[in-house]
This record gives C-alpha cells, sequence and structure tokens, in this order.
C-alpha cells in the first residue's frame, strides 16, 4: 500500500459521507405508505398504518411484502440471493426494499396530502 | 515457460480452466461467510482475488475471459437471467477500470482493488438502475461505495500478499 492508495480511499470515502449527507441525512421522515413496483409498472400502493400481507407473483418468482405496525418487510421471497428479505424492516422515506432477481421494488413514501393516504387504503381494499 | 506453438495455447487454455475453476469455488463459499448487511449488491468479492491477482500474473485479456466465464457459469447456475446481467455490468466495469488503473501506475495493488470494488458495486448499481427503470436506487450509492473502498481494500490486502509470494517463486504466466 502507498501514499495515493491511502489517498484514494480517503477520498473515496469523504465522497461517500458526503453523498450521504446530501442525499439521506435529514430527510428520514416516516412514510406513511408504500409503492410496490414490478418489473418497471406500479403494481401498488398500500397505506403503512394498515397491516396487512402482500403476495406479488410474475414470471420470475414470487415475494411475500408484509406491513406490520407501521412498517415494512419482505417476509419471503423465492430468489437465490435473499437480500430483499434480509434487509429488514424500513419505514422511512426512500426507503426501499429491493428484490433484483425479480424486478421487485418495494419504496417508502410520503403521500403529499393526508387524504392520499386513506384513499390508498381504500382503493387497496378494493383490490 | 519457453515453448511455442500449439504447446503454449494448450497450456493457457488449461490454465484459464484452472482459474475459472477457482473463482468459481471462491464465489461460492462467499456464500458460506456471513457477510452480509442485507444491502443487495455489498459483498466481500473474494472471486476478484482471482482478477486482481491475474492482472499482475496473465495476459489482460485472459484476466477478462476468467471474469466474464465465471460469471456467466455462476448465473447459469445459481442465479437467473436478471442476476447475471448485474454480476456482467459489475465485473466487466470493474475489470475495465483495473486494467486503466494498473497501466496507468498510480497505485499499488491496494488502491486498484479498491477501485475495482468500487466500480462493480457501481456498475451493479447503474445496471439495476436501468433494468428496474428506477432513480430512486440511487439511494444506496453512498453505501455501495463505502462498502465498495473497504471490501476493495481487504481483497486487495489478500491480493498483496498473494503477489508477494508468487514473486518470490518466479511465477510467470504470461
Amino acid at each position: 500500500m502507498n501514499k495515493r492508495d491511502v489517498f484514494l480511499m480517503a477520498g473515496l470515502l469523504t465522497f461517500a459521507g458526503l453523498s450521504y449527507l446530501l442525499l439521506i441525512k435529514g430527510r428520514e421522515q416516516t412514510g406513511n405508505r408504500i409503492v410496490i413496483t414490478l418489473d418497471g409498472e406500479i403494481y401498488g400502493t398500500y397505506a403503512l398504518n394498515q397491516d396487512r400481507e402482500i403476495e406479488v407473483k410474475n414470471d420470475n418468482g414470487y415475494n411475500v411484502v408484509v406491513i406490520e405496525d407501521g412498517q415494512v418487510y419482505m417476509k419471503e421471497a423465492d430468489c437465490p440471493d435473499q437480500y430483499c428479505v434480509k434487509q429488514g424492516r424500513i419505514s422511512g422515506r426512500h426507503e426501499s426494499l429491493i428484490c433484483l432477481p425479480h424486478k421487485l421494488i418495494v419504496e417508502v413514501e410520503i403521500a403529499e396530502e393526508d387524504g392520499a393516504a386513506a384513499e390508498d387504503a381504500i382503493d387497496s381494499i378494493a383490490r | 515457460m519457453g515453448q511455442k506453438g500449439e504447446n503454449t495455447m494448450s497450456k493457457r487454455v488449461a490454465r484459464l480452466g484452472i482459474f475459472v475453476a477457482l473463482a468459481m469455488v471462491f464465489s461460492y463459499i462467499e456464500v458460506l461467510i456471513p457477510f452480509s448487511f442485507g444491502i443487495p449488491g455489498v459483498k466481500l468479492g473474494i472471486a476478484n482475488l482471482v482478477v486482481v491477482t491475474g492482472l499482475y500474473f496473465l495476459k489482460p485479456q485472459d484476466v477478462l475471459w476468467i471474469s466474464v466465464i465465471r460469471i456467466l457459469l455462476m448465473g447459469i447456475l445459481f442465479g437467473n437471467g436478471v442476476s447475471l446481467l448485474y454480476s456482467m455490468a459489475g465485473g466487466v466495469l470493474s475489470y475495465l477500470v483495473m486494467l486503466v488503473c494498473k497501466k496507468a501506475g498510480l497505485f499499488s495493488i491496494v488502491g486498484i482493488s479498491v477501485v475495482g470494488g468500487v466500480f462493480h458495486n457501481l456498475g451493479q448499481l447503474l445496471a439495476a438502475m436501468a433494468v428496474l427503470q428506477n432513480e430512486n436506487i440511487v439511494y444506496y450509492f453512498p453505501v455501495l461505495l463505502a462498502a465498495g473502498v473497504v471490501t476493495g481494500a481487504l481483497i486487495g490486502m489478500l491480493a498483496d500478499r498473494i503477489v508477494k509470494a508468487m514473486k518470490t517463486q518466479e511465477y510467470d504466466m504470461k
């Protein structure tokens, strides 16, 4: 290891820290709904304040998304790497559970209007 | 190693086969080591030991072959078409950047491995953004960048010891 290696690592880590501060820090608000995207298309929007279990199936495989106590996690997936299951529970805005092999994303958002979350809840019951 | 013609070619093929097998074993061992923070794409990257070390002992194009064949085979055996795409993007991008850095002669093997780790993650991130059509994946960037530095440094230090040990044996396979 030489001096330039150390500078390189310090520089990259500083850049990682800065991008963390710019992108994420201070924006860690709790979200109130989740959006599930499958293969680039929106699969459904669900309120976070309502416990439920959502089964998502497509040609790539299947996933079970669970909303519980205002948090969301991936309960099950038949993908080989299981990263999405290991990601644990999330509830913050911009946080997401990603199952890369299935092209599935679960994103936490904040609905713009207060009424939106409630409306979505009704929507998803209808589904 | 002064043989020429067919002999050299068959040696080269055999050597590539051995290194592909070694890289595949490393990929497989990777799964057994609990080094996952539950973030997609963050892993130790032990198979990169072969690529990083290979840059010092093999022809550059042979290293690329080893990497590409390893990713293809592991993808067919244990992954699916989509995960193969992410790995390939990461593998090829990190190889290219490492090769450029090695030629530039700026960094030692540790620095080159760090660059490799970072660009491996970056390649995967870009591939994921393209495949999933979702720009919010960019929020993983800071973590993936930092993880690439740490894992790259660990692999680089190991590769450094391997290269030194091989050099004392005057092992040259070009």
